[in-house]
């Protein structure tokens, strides 16, 4: 009882120092008065994919909840990102609200200032409705949506973990177990890979600046860290090394011929069409393998975590976002839509149509939800249990872009025979002078 | 003639001297809006890459001038050094094939044959379609595992080959698709020079007993060799600064074996926001296409003043 008390106590200076709640006045219950801004315009600038079409497809409900209309438009994400960048640059966005790659963008978006900071709207119960609260986002959402200070400048709305697709007919056929770690999973592709046949036991992204996505799980998973305390970049390690040759080996030796060449694209191609018989890659791939007029392997395909490494066992992470122009005038009416956008029925929806997985844990273990799942359920689960063992999967500086082009160039000349260690010392000369002119600019 | 010369002198004079007051004060208003669109769309963006090339200017940040250091970064980047490689290659095979082949097909197409207007029409076809997504159809028929090409291949015992898919292959694969596409224009310019060769000296060589080699070399090839400047010319500047299908189908990989100063370019100054050196790069892409152009005019005009000086 005392320490109740104490602890209540602490809470409540606490909260005075902060100056936030107790100075507003506000009854205890306030209700979000979502009608607040009615008759407010709003510009949205979205990515290209299924977050996007989900936003838009439901966004009359939206506009109903609040008489606040709302322009949309999506764009395929490369000219998107540099859309934005150059709108925020020039000070006067066309849009309000703004969806960014958190993987690529976010050091970038922090440092330049662009968004408006959401933690006074968090905190505010006129704004936000009771469920919508931080500790729901998962520890990589907040990762991605706050800055050094705390500060939270937006909202989390879709992650995507990098799990093992496998192919359960090609499996069953060799009599092979699914693997559960990196050696157990060389030594399923060696058995899996009928060059006779024209089957391969692995494949992956090997196109530059494209791999690095792959590459990090392995990274990550042989203990790999990207940036020391510093901030200097260390892919360039032991772990890096030895990542690098497992990916070698994987993507040389049981993967098909052309691999060094191929993007998601050609991967998916590739195992969809029963010619690889694993794929490392992003969650939002089940709806276009489990769907008859794309996929021959409708119902045979098997989902689960990325295999353990020698130090430990991640899913390299990646996510978007939903941030407010500081700029913007409509901050407010902005900040409803983010909201409405990250709430338990759009995350629900797009959960359930497989296209995008939400941050937050209210939304993914909801036993409701997962019941409306169209995807199998050792889809989910994979994401269940991706979500558990979830780290960032590039590291959170500004010239990521410089960075994936680099040493992923690298990982690509090692498909042709180069030595691991000599090609990523190579890139990581020509990546710290950028990485360090970015840091002091 | 003494009178002829006088006369000429004094009847200009005479002549000159109403039309002036006939003339407008000047011509130069006519010139303004001309001159004001060259200015903003041509001069303006000339002098601005150059101003913008001499600054340290990256988005999001101050920029700063700093004089020439980005064009002292260009000798020591591997990447751009890669590139002008890259681009020069793929530029030479893709001047080339479609040159030697639209030219053959002209050949073929000006003989009189059944069907030849319905087959002139299917030949120019790719020459329509739009480049990202005929990029994006030879990207899946270039799949090493389940396209068409290794199929059609394997149809006469030809090993699977890695197209696009390894960087050994991936320009000649590329200037393949390019080939494809722009041999009809080749082909549409040869014609319309064919079409305006006079019958005369074929008769005569045919009389003279000369062989269809040997009519094409000393009469076709010479007569159309204006038009195939021009052709040659138009599918240099179009090779150098192609983008869009090698974008759409290899982004510049495997690794940077595809990449071209132009995909370099985009890349630094669009992926990563650095201004000033993407244009430094683009300022010494232009200089580049100058030169290769006038090589290329240089060439055109001794070729006349041999013609001239051997008397043809």
């Amino acid at each position: 009882m005392a320490n109740h008390h104490i602890s209540r106590r602490t809470l409540l200076a606490g909260t005075a120092a902060a100056g936030a709640l107790s100075l507003t006045g506000l009854p205890a219950r306030a209700e979000v008065n979502w009608k607040k801004y009615a008759g407010t315009k709003l510009e949205v600038i979205l990515a290209k994919g299924p977050r996007g079409d989900n936003l838009q497809k439901n966004i009359k409900e939206f506009t109903d909840l609040t008489g606040i209309q709302v322009e949309s438009e999506q764009i395929p994400e490369q000219q998107q990102r540099q859309k934005c960048v150059i709108e925020l640059t020039s000070g006067r966005p066309s849009f309000d609200v703004v969806h960014m790659s958190y993987h690529v963008q976010k050091r970038q978006f922090e440092k330049a200032g662009w968004l408006a900071d959401l933690t006074p709207y968090m905190k505010d119960p006129t704004l936000t409705a009771p469920d919508l609260v931080e500790s729901d986002f998962s520890a990589a959402g907040l990762q991605y949506c706050k800055n050094d200070k705390g500060q939270m400048l937006s909202l989390p709305w879709s992650v995507d973990y990098f799990i093992l697709y496998y192919n359960k007919e090609l499996f069953q056929k060799k009599g092979v177990a699914v693997p559960k770690t990196f050696d157990e999973m060389i030594a399923a592709a060696e058995k899996l890979t009928d060059t006779k046949e024209g089957t391969y036991g692995f494949v992956g992204r090997g196109l530059r600046n494209a791999n690095m996505t792959l590459w990090t799980n392995f990274f990550l998973n042989y203990g790999g860290e990207f940036l020391d305390a510093k901030g200097n970049i260390l892919t360039d390690g032991p772990e890096a090394i030895e990542a690098t040759k497992l990916y070698q080996t994987l993507l040389t030796k049981v993967a098909p011929p052309g691999v060094a060449g191929f993007n998601w694209m050609e991967s998916m191609a590739s195992f969809s069409q029963g010619r690889s018989a694993m794929w490392i890659d992003g969650v939002g791939w089940a709806p276009p393998l489990e769907d008859p007029a794309a996929s021959r392997i409708v119902g045979k395909v098997g989902y689960t975590v990325v295999p353990a490494g020698p130090k430990g066992q991640y899913s390299a992470t990646y996510g978007d976002g939903l941030g407010i122009a500081a700029a913007s005038k409509n901050k407010e009416a902005a900040y409803l839509l983010c909201q409405w956008a990250v709430s338990k029925k759009q995350g629900a929806r797009l959960l359930q149509a497989g296209g995008g997985v939400p941050f937050r844990n209210s939304i993914l273990n909801d036993a409701e939800v997962q019941s409306g799942v169209k995807m199998p359920k050792e889809w989910l689960q994979s994401v269940i249990d991706s979500a558990k063992i979830s780290k960032l999967g590039l590291p959170v500086v500004i010239p990521v872009a410089e960075f994936r082009d680099l040493v992923g160039a690298a990982l690509t000349s090692t498909l042709a025979g180069a030595d691991p260690a000599t090609e990523l010392k190579k890139a990581h000369e020509q990546y710290r002078p950028i990485l360090e002119r970015s840091e002091k600019a | 003639m003494s009178a002829l010369t006088q006369s000429t002198p004094a009847a200009a004079q005479s002549d000159a001297a109403p039309e002036k007051e006939l003339r407008p004060p000047s011509y130069w208003p006519f010139v303004v809006p001309a001159l004001v669109v060259v200015l903003a769309i041509i001069i303006f963006p000339w002098i601005f890459t150059i101003w913008m090339s001499l600054n340290e200017w990256k988005v999001g940040s101050p920029t700063t001038f700093v004089g020439f250091s980005n064009y002292l970064r260009l000798p020591s980047d591997p990447r751009f050094i890669e590139a002008i490689g890259h681009t020069l290659v793929y530029t030479v095979l893709s001047v080339v094939l479609p040159l030697v082949l639209g030219t053959l097909a002209a050949v073929v197409f000006h003989q009189k044959f059944a069907g030849r207007g319905f087959l002139r029409g299917i030949f120019i076809m790719p020459m329509m379609a739009t480049p990202v997504a005929i990029a994006l159809v030879w990207t899946m028929m270039f799949h090493p595992q389940l396209g068409v090409l290794n199929y059609l291949l394997s149809l006469v015992g030809i090993p699977p080959q890695l197209w696009v898919f390894h960087p050994g292959t991936v320009i000649p694969s590329l200037v393949l698709v390019e080939t494809w596409q722009w041999t009809p224009l080749i082909m549409l310019i040869v014609l319309g020079g064919l079409a305006a060769i006079p019958t005369e000296p074929y008769e005569s060589a045919q009389i003279d007993g000369a062989n269809i080699w040997q009519v094409f070399r000393f009469i076709t090839l010479p007569l159309i060799m204006p038009f195939l400047f021009i052709a040659g010319m138009i599918r240099m500047i179009d090779a150098v600064k192609s983008f869009d299908i090698i974008f759409a189908i290899t982004q510049g990989g495997p690794g940077s074996a595809s990449e071209t100063i132009n995909l370099y370019l985009y890349s630094v100054a669009f992926i990563y926001y650095d201004l000033g050196y993407g244009s430094a790069i683009a300022v010494v892409f232009f200089l580049l296409i100058v030169a290769l152009a006038a090589v290329m005019l240089y060439a055109r005009q001794r070729m006349l003043w041999t013609e001239i000086a051997s008397g043809a």
